[in-house]
């Protein structure tokens, strides 16, 4: 029992990762730009969820705050910054980002300070659903797993099925082409990122209850991303659901079974598929 | 490939300024010259191999834990041995790493090169093999015997000094003479157009495999030294912000020209110290990574051929050739 | 007619939904040049792409002097004897035109690896490329970039750095495209002169060229051999000029 609960766990870990890797994987697969700062968004979130139920007292008034926020930060930055790097080469995109990744941190410390925070769950899903006499599983964290999944149903009706979303599809594998069917690639790319950058400010909102808020969360949840589209296949939303949720629930189960290594699980688990299939598990064509 | 008159010049300075007598200013250059080396490692990598890797901060970190294990707690280590040691794992983990990862290009090639130096960190910081997140110490640095009597005395910030400036150049004629080389050649050639290579007959692989292993070597050894100056490691050194921070230094001097990486190394370290300078800037210096992270959006946006780059264009009007 | 030094047997390429090359049937032999023509999209390319190795068959086999070649890699295939040009400028732009073909003559060198003496101080394999580069005309080129090269001079180079690694086979792919007729009647001579020595596949649209110097001809269709032979009779060829409507009298 005490199993189910931690898969549980684990599978809401990752499909908060595929949240994030979502995100990260379609500002790549479309745009082309590696953005290392991806895990800074996740982080503006939390904190934004904190500071902001802490101004309005409550969560659900923070989170579509927030979340406009986080949308109009990236269209900005598209449009500032980001837009710049799409004929760059990676190393470029490497380093930019991570200059963005250390103003963001600074930019946390100097406006919101340094300390950890916690994140009242809402009193609506502070309620546990019991299991057997003894356990009970919180509903805020089948919360979190349902709103991951409602948006993976959505971006996949959106991609697969509307005539946007078969926009980006071309936009991905022939930009000029659809530039001269009168698409404004400009304003598709930029919603794009905004949108890929949102869903990292939600993940971060959301997951800020049960993860608390604190200095450099950003980097080092940005790495097991990374992991997650190496592993899936960058550019592959199907692959980085399936890989998410295996690395999510390694990593959950891998604490209890071998604590000390469990940081290091997640890496062996890369290291054989790459062994396997050097592109990934789905390669994208 | 000509060595330009400022480094002649700047190898002069380096070479006299024990002379001044300030241990300050020693200490910062021996620190500066080490990252020089690091710096040239990963241009050997990047720059002329076209293999972007953000994972290198795990071969320097694995040379300086290897100098902080193998030394008995209290007493110096001996450098006719430890030395070629150190370099021989950090290149023994840089085979190992490569022969995974050298078949993946672009952006897989970052991301895999990332994850496994994360690998590396969380191996050190959450087990006991190298005192987990607290780090080591390493008490004495090692000894330069021959013969029994001691050739340099490496507690000496001097004798210290000399030997990195030794190795510093060192490490520059080396890889100045393995660029010139047949090997050289194929491997710029392989960054160039790795397709063409192999339908010449070129297994492109092994090259990129090769260079791979030296620069895990070269930053080892780099790690080592760095070790023996501050007497201390952690986990940090072996982080990607290391790893991203040896980049910045790369591309602030200008890749693909061997002597960037020291100009960049120089440049980088000397500006963050007048950054973090409280001196200057008084309670806002805490902040330093602010104006450093925006210095770095800058230079990757307006000068990405690095200050070196920027030298060249300045003495030739006519556009440079580089990337 | 000498044994053939490459035979390739029911080759078949399929990509995703599409079948490139269809079960193509051929042979090369030292003293024979073998052109292949056809429309645009008949699978020309991607047929020199299998036979030399830059991309992999879905299957049939690839002989080179008797031994099976279809699972090797394009590095290992270039050292047992098969060389070829790229349609598309493949060259690397960066370097000298005599850097280019330098960096080919090493690939055949002894001491490929070798990390202390400097590469231009092999005087052997300097002298290779400096020979390819007379052979194709650019000798008085060769310390320009070969970025800046015009897309004429480009071709050329790109059939040195070939010649340059002393192939058995060549396989070339359209390496008149874009050339001048000064330049196009100098590769024909060229090419008829190379025959002599090597096994050559040639794939071309200048149809002048190909009925200079085919001694075989293969016209693909849609990825399929449909018709091989002498090139009168292919000329003559009902069947061919159905495909063609005529194509055969113009440059395609």
């Amino acid at each position: 029992m005490e199993l189910l609960i931690q898969l549980l766990n684990g599978i809401q870990y990752g499909l908060l990762l595929f949240l994030l890797a979502s995100g990260l994987t379609l500002i790549f697969g479309i745009l082309g730009v590696l953005n290392l700062a991806h895990g800074s968004f996740y982080m503006v979130g939390a904190y934004l969820a904190f500071w902001l139920t802490e101004r309005t007292g409550s969560l659900w008034v923070a989170i579509p705050l927030g979340l406009a926020i986080v949308f109009l930060l990236g269209l900005l930055l598209e449009r500032g910054l980001f837009s710049r790097l799409y004929h760059r080469d990676h190393l470029h995109q490497v380093l930019l980002t991570f200059g963005l990744i250390l103003i963001f941190e600074e930019l946390r410390s100097v406006l919101l300070g340094d300390d950890v925070h916690g994140v009242p769950v809402p009193a609506l899903l502070s309620q546990s659903i019991p299991l057997t006499e003894t356990l009970s599983y919180p509903i805020y964290r089948l919360f979190i797993s349902g709103v991951c999944l409602a948006i993976a149903a959505g971006m996949y009706a959106v991609i697969q099925k509307t005539k946007i979303g078969m926009m980006i599809r071309a936009g991905s594998t022939n930009r000029e082409m659809v530039q001269s069917l009168g698409i404004n690639i400009g304003l598709l790319y930029t919603l794009v990122f905004a949108v890929g950058v949102t869903l990292a400010g939600l993940a971060g909102m959301i997951a800020a209850p049960v993860s608390s808020v604190f200095p450099g969360m950003g980097n080092q949840i940005i790495i097991i991303c990374f992991v997650v589209a190496i592993i899936g296949g960058i550019g592959s939303i199907k692959g980085a659901l399936v890989a998410a949720l295996m690395i999510g629930i390694a990593d959950t189960v891998g604490v209890v079974l071998l604590p000390e290594f469990s940081g290091v699980a997640v890496y062996l688990l890369m290291a054989v598929v790459l062994l396997w299939r050097p592109q990934g598990l789905f390669k994208v064509a | 490939m000509k060595t330009p008159v400022i480094l002649i010049a700047g190898s002069i300075g380096i070479a006299l300024l024990p002379l001044t007598g300030s241990v300050f200013y020693m200490q910062l250059l021996s620190k500066i010259m080490v990252l020089a080396i690091f710096a040239m490692s990963l241009d050997l990598l990047v720059g002329y191999g076209g293999l972007v890797s953000l994972g290198h901060a795990a071969f320097f970190g694995v040379g300086a834990y290897a100098i902080a294990l193998l030394s008995p707690k209290y007493e110096p280590a001996s450098f006719w041995l430890t030395f070629p040691l150190a370099l021989a794992i950090a290149a023994a983990l840089a085979l190992v790493i490569g022969l995974l990862v050298v078949r993946a290009t672009g952006v897989y090639f970052i991301m895999v090169t990332l994850a496994f130096a994360q690998m590396l960190y969380y191996l050190f910081h959450d087990t006991k093999l190298g005192g987990g997140s607290d780090g080591l110490f390493l008490y004495a640095r090692p000894e330069l015997k021959l013969a029994g009597a001691k050739l340099l005395n490496l507690e000496a910030p001097v004798h210290f000094y000399y030997l990195v400036f030794a190795l510093m150049l060192g490490v520059f004629f080396l890889l100045r003479t393995i660029l010139a080389s047949p090997f050289g050649h194929a491997l710029s050639a392989v960054r160039v157009n790795e397709q063409r290579m192999r339908s010449l007959g070129f297994p492109a692989l092994w090259y990129k495999l090769a260079a791979f292993v030296l620069a895990g070597g070269l930053a080892g050894l780099a790690g080592y030294l760095s070790a023996c100056q501050f007497g201390f490691v952690n986990p940090e050194i072996l982080s990607w912000h290391y790893s991203a921070g040896v980049l910045m230094m790369l591309i602030l001097g200008g890749m693909g020209r061997l002597y960037g990486a020291v100009v960049g190394a120089f440049a980088f370290v000397l500006l963050q110290e007048v950054l973090a300078s409280d001196r200057l800037f008084g309670p806002l210096a805490k902040h330093w990574q602010l104006p450093m992270g925006v210095f770095i959006v800058l230079i990757v946006l307006l000068a990405p051929s690095g200050l070196t780059g920027l030298a060249q264009l300045a003495k030739q009007p006519r556009a440079a050739v580089d990337g | 007619m000498a044994e053939p030094v490459l035979k390739a047997a029911r080759v078949t390429k399929h990509f995703r939904g599409l079948t490139a090359v269809d079960n193509v049937t051929l042979d090369l032999a030292v003293g024979e040049l073998h052109a292949v023509i056809g429309p645009n999209g008949a699978g020309k390319s991607t047929l020199v792409n299998v036979l030399s190795g830059d991309l992999a068959p879905t299957s049939g086999s690839i002989q080179l002097n008797g031994r099976e070649v279809a699972r090797s890699s394009a590095d290992e295939r270039s050292r047992l004897g098969i060389g070829r040009s790229y349609q598309r400028t493949n060259v690397f732009a960066p370097f000298t035109v005599l850097e280019n073909c330098r960096l080919a003559a090493q690939s055949r060198s002894p001491h490929p690896l070798n990390w202390w003496r400097r590469a231009v101080s092999y005087r052997s394999v300097t002298a290779a490329a400096e020979q390819a580069l007379a052979a194709v005309g650019l000798e008085s080129r060769a310390g320009t970039i070969a970025g800046t090269l015009s897309h004429g001079e480009q071709r050329q180079l790109d059939l040195a750095m070939c010649l340059a690694t002393d192939p058995r086979v060549l396989l070339l792919d359209e390496p008149l495209g874009g050339t001048g007729p000064q330049e196009a009647a100098r590769m024909v001579r060229l090419l008829d002169q190379l025959r002599r020595k090597h096994a050559i596949l040639l794939v071309e649209h200048d149809m002048d060229a190909v009925f200079a110097l085919a001694q075989v001809l293969t016209v693909m269709v849609n990825g399929a051999v449909l018709a091989c032979g002498k090139p009168e009779e292919i000329r003559l060829s009902a069947e061919v000029q159905r495909a063609y409507l005529g194509g055969l009298e113009n440059d395609v």
